[in-house]
């Protein structure tokens, strides 16, 4: 019986897999790149447990129609082909394939997460794709010497977690530390940095370092354990969900500890306004990316470039959410990348100027923030400075702290 | 000692959580012997609903009843819509069509309202109790989860239209030789089930935060829940919740660490239903061929 | 007819092979897990399908094979194809293990409990016991197997002949299991549990055994994924690959051998058919889709089939 069926099945499908054919990659001298357009490709996550980040693609979506409202780069446009992994590796390797082989991209820019970065790095280095700007902060991006293809673009998450030390160090040097760090590679590299500095203190710090999952409906448990750890300092290495239960849970427990929280989670609209912004006074975060509601930004010329792009490029978006500026600047930088490619759009010459940029300002990141390569330093940024909640803004304190970082 | 009698209360916040999630997995396995995956993602856009209204002026208690109202009639709509016309179709399908809801309703939540977290207010507001161990709306939900168990438990055990449901379920021809409107009362108790999940939904979103994922962790603890103290008894399934909850956290800080505490509830829940297969509460149903 | 439909398995198979001369080495891959998912839903087949026990947590299985492959062949040098029988026996064993109280649990209680075990599965995977070989949370890389004998065929090519040849064994072996005396007892105690037991069979005992081939299968298709993607890590394998399966066990047809066929085609292929719909809800075309089929074909794309087939007749 199930031969019949697949009988049945066998003419369509072979039908349509025939006239896909066996079509190699776009084989002019620049991959990617035809004398009217560039292809440039993106995985990320539209669909599944990260979606929100899909805000980022959407965001370069709309940054590069406006690059080719305005004219495109040497004469041709942008053909930016954003598209959806679910932030599951296996289905990236898919689309990664599918974008490079099939769709022929010149090269993919920042892909989101570590995981499905990962499933591809070593495809495109063997490939000589270059892998750019990947949204993550994982200390991984900066391996020239075993992938030179790669390039990370914020700052690393062990360098953020590197400056909290310090900051704890010279402030309280005898506190005891809490450590609350999602079970993954994002919440586990803070706990790295943190001892990166700390050193041998960290045994003797850290009197509480607990984990809680995604799939956790609450942390309410592991604040109370915390709290009960006597700390009277707390890293929060969470996603904005998570930093958002926290924040309240800690205020509910009247436990006031030295608070730092991820500037993966220190967006007021998603983060401190749900929590309560009575509640988040105190807390610290490092941040690089200007916070859209900070008042300093009203007239900031920066700003009001990418108020004037939102408003006529995506008017329909919440403004409020930090994935926007954030896109803003890769999107800055990319070009930045392509105006140096100076009509030579080669692979090889994509990652030598991805790799030779030099102090590259952008609209969207805090003063002093500054966007520096080298084919030594795969950081592009490495700079962070410390905010401080004030009960309605962060208020920035200190100066922009170059993280220590290889 | 403060610390674990403060897990412990941690543990019953949670549990009312999970509880009054199983509650509509109950109901709904009550009126229609089947388990709605899409349940909780229902919940989670009903309580959109309330937030879109109270956004727009709408005081608590009205936006409150009016998303109970419209989440029964959405209920209510789909399973008139939906799975009526699967009645004949193997149970498969008809998890197949649940699974299909699941994604459409979180992913048409996502579009219509964003990814952003959003706070939900809660109707129990004020400074926490008993020296910030417990917050008015752990108490305040708790109480209104306890409101509806009575009220589904009286509803099943004592009111004609309750056994009227139940008989549909539970054998749908019989039932409608009696003259019992079999088709009516399954949309009843999907109407029924939307209603209690929308409540759930509306009491858990100030403590988890409103998003479009803010059910995928919560429901999972729910059927556990449900399972430990028995899918078919709307007591048994609170009881199941409240116990998910305390073990859960207690399991957590003091045994295997967070890490492993969902694997440790998995545990227990397989050991307990190796001892009781039906549940703690439930009843073995002996089928006669 | 009764030589004709042999005659065009094979005729199909040999089509299915000389694909890997004429489609992209892009699609070859997409191919390759077309073949990758059809073998995990074969195994879901197995125990669902065959012997109605419903489970919703066979990605765990997946996981485990992927997993034993990747860390034989990463931390051991074990050759790809060498890792395979050992995935079997490992899956199998866990499978048995699992399915021994599991088993005890009637339908829905088997199907949340193995839901359960889907949503434990990524933490289990990290936990820091295991670390040493599972590469915790970044995972482990595989490199791409090159083709043996001197093969004038490139990795991809090879890759997907070799999956292709692991799964059509797998299929005729599932063939031949149902066919026979105790794919009789597996329906006999799907269908009249009582009956088959006055009959002499040993439920439990079958049951557990059917969840344990089943596992084997769904494991050894986690291994052929594993060298097909080139890395494994938790994230890979969360509670959407379990229900990704049981959609493509659904959408092809449960008590079929060719259903899991139409299934892998339907899951490896349909997120992609969703994006190109609508960017702002895949998820929503997905599950509209999903819904259409349950509704148009209630037994599945084979059963369908198979009904149009006999009315044709």
């Amino acid at each position: 019986m199930y031969r019949r069926t697949l009988l049945a099945a066998a003419g369509p499908f072979a039908a349509t897999l025939g006239i896909m054919g066996r079509i190699g990659p776009a084989s002019a001298q620049a991959p990617g790149v035809t004398s009217t357009e560039i292809k440039i490709g993106q995985t990320q996550a539209y669909s599944g447990p990260a979606s929100a980040y899909g805000a980022i693609g959407r965001g370069l979506v709309a940054y590069f129609k406006r690059v080719n409202d305005q004219g495109g780069i040497a004469g041709r446009k942008i053909n930016f082909i954003s598209v959806d992994d679910g932030y599951l590796p296996p289905k990236t390797v898919e689309q990664t394939r599918r974008l490079v082989e099939q769709e022929g991209v010149s090269f993919m820019l920042n892909g989101l997460g570590t995981p499905p970065n990962s499933a591809v790095q070593r495809y495109l280095n063997q490939k000589k794709v270059p892998q750019l700007f990947v949204s993550s902060g994982a200390e991984k991006w900066a391996n020239p010497k075993e992938f030179p293809w790669t390039i990370g673009f914020q700052p690393s998450y062990r360098t953020e977690a590197q400056i909290y030390a310090k900051y704890i160090l010279q402030n309280k040097p005898d506190g005891k530390l809490a450590v609350l760090y999602q079970n993954d590679d994002f919440g586990k590299d803070y706990v790295a940095g943190l001892r990166d500095v700390l050193g041998d203190k960290y045994e003797r710090m850290a009197v509480k370092v607990i984990s809680y999952e995604v799939t956790d409906p609450t942390i309410d448990s592991q604040a109370v354990t915390m709290q009960g750890s006597g700390a009277d300092i707390l890293v929060t290495a969470a996603t904005p969900k998570f930093a958002a239960q926290v924040i309240r849970k800690i205020y509910d427990l009247n436990w006031k500890p030295l608070h730092f929280v991820t500037n993966v989670s220190a967006s007021v609209g998603a983060v401190i306004t749900p929590a309560g912004p009575e509640r988040a006074v105190g807390l610290i975060t490092a941040a690089y990316v200007k916070e859209v509601s900070d008042p300093d930004w009203k007239n900031d010329p920066g700003m009001n470039e990418w108020r004037a792009f939102m408003q006529e490029y995506m008017p329909d978006s919440d403004v409020t959410d930090v994935n926007y500026p954030f896109s803003y600047a890769i999107g800055g930088t990319a070009m930045q990348m392509l105006k140096q490619c100076d009509g030579d759009f080669s692979r090889e010459n994509i990652l030598k100027q991805a790799t030779n940029l030099h102090d590259l300002q952008l609209p969207t990141l805090l003063p002093g923030i500054i966007v520096n390569t080298s084919p030594t330093n795969y950081h592009p940024i490495r700079q962070l400075q410390l905010s401080r909640w004030s009960g309605t803004r962060w208020e920035r304190f200190g100066s922009v702290i170059e993280g220590a970082g290889a | 000692m403060d610390e674990f009698l403060h897990q412990v209360l941690s543990g019953i916040a949670s549990g009312g959580i999970y509880a009054s999630v199983a509650l509509a997995l109950v109901m709904i396995f009550q009126a229609t012997h089947h388990v709605n995956f899409a349940q909780g993602e229902m919940a989670m856009f009903s309580t959109y609903i309330a937030l879109a209204l109270i956004q727009a002026g709408v005081p608590y208690w009205g936006a409150f009843a009016i998303t109970v109202t419209a989440s029964m009639v959405i209920g209510a709509v789909i399973q008139r819509v939906l799975l009526t016309p699967m009645a004949g179709s193997p149970v498969l399908a008809s998890v197949g069509v649940f699974i299909g809801l699941l994604l459409i309703f979180n992913s048409v939540a996502g579009w219509l309202f964003g990814y952003t977290l959003k706070q939900f207010p809660s109707p129990f507001e004020g400074p926490p109790v008993l020296g910030g161990f417990v917050t008015r709306h752990d108490l305040g939900s708790t109480a209104v989860t306890l409101v509806v168990l009575a009220g589904v438990y009286v509803f099943f055990r004592f009111t004609n239209l309750g056994l009227a449901m139940r008989a549909a379920a539970y054998n749908p021809v019989s039932s409608r030789l009696m003259g019992i409107r079999v088709g009516f009362m399954l949309s009843l108790g999907w109407g029924l089930a939307a209603g209690i999940g929308a409540v759930a939904g509306m009491m858990i979103a100030p403590v988890v935060f409103l998003d479009p994922n803010m059910m995928s962790g919560v429901l999972l603890y729910a059927f556990a829940g449900a399972l430990l103290g028995g899918i078919a008894n709307p007591l048994g399934a609170v009881f199941g919740g409240f116990a998910i909850g305390i073990i859960e956290n207690l399991a957590g800080a003091y045994i295997v660490g967070s890490e492993l505490k969902l694997t440790l509830a998995l545990v227990i829940i397989v050991v307990v239903l190796t001892v009781r297969p039906a549940g703690l509460f439930g009843r073995v149903v002996v089928s006669r061929v | 007819m009764r030589i004709l439909l042999p005659l065009a398995s094979v005729l199909l198979v040999i089509a299915a092979a000389a694909l890997a001369f004429v489609a992209s080495d892009y699609r070859l891959f997409q191919l390759t897990m077309v073949v990758v998912y059809a073998v995990a839903i074969l195994g879901l087949a197995l125990v669902t399908g065959f012997n109605g026990q419903i489970s919703l947590g066979h990605g765990a299985f997946y996981a485990v094979g992927a997993y034993v492959t990747a860390i034989l062949m990463s931390l051991y040098d074990v050759p790809y194809w060498a890792t395979l029988p050992v995935s079997a026996v490992v899956c199998a064993v866990i499978g048995f293990l699992i399915g021994l109280p599991a088993l005890r649990l009637g339908g829905l209680y088997l199907a949340l409990t193995t839901f359960a075990l889907a949503v434990a599965t990524p933490q289990l995977l990290k936990y820091k016991l295991f670390e040493g070989w599972t590469g915790g949370v970044q995972g482990l890389t595989l490199d791409k197997p090159d083709p043996p004998f001197g093969l004038q065929i490139n990795a991809d090519q090879w890759l997907y002949l070799f999956t292709l040849g692991v799964g059509v064994v797998l299929f005729i072996l599932a063939g031949n299991l149902v066919r026979g005396r105790i794919g009789l007892a597996m329906r006999a105690i799907r269908d009249h549990p009582l009956a088959a037991e006055a009959t002499g069979i040993d439920v439990a005992l079958f049951k557990t055994r059917t969840f344990a081939v089943s596992a084997m299968f769904t494991g050894i298709a986690g291994s052929l994924g594993a060298i097909a993607v080139g890395f494994v890590a938790p994230d890979s394998f969360t509670v959407l690959l379990s229900i990704t399966l049981f959609v493509g066990l659904v959408v092809g047809g449960v008590a079929s051998i060719a259903g899991p066929v139409f299934g892998g085609v339907f899951i490896a292929f349909l997120p992609n058919v969703a994006e190109e719909i609508s960017k702002a809800a895949p998820g929503a075309v997905y599950g509209v889709v999903l819904i259409a089929f349950m509704y148009l074909l209630p037994s599945g794309v084979a059963g369908g089939l198979g009904r149009l087939l006999r009315r044709a007749a």
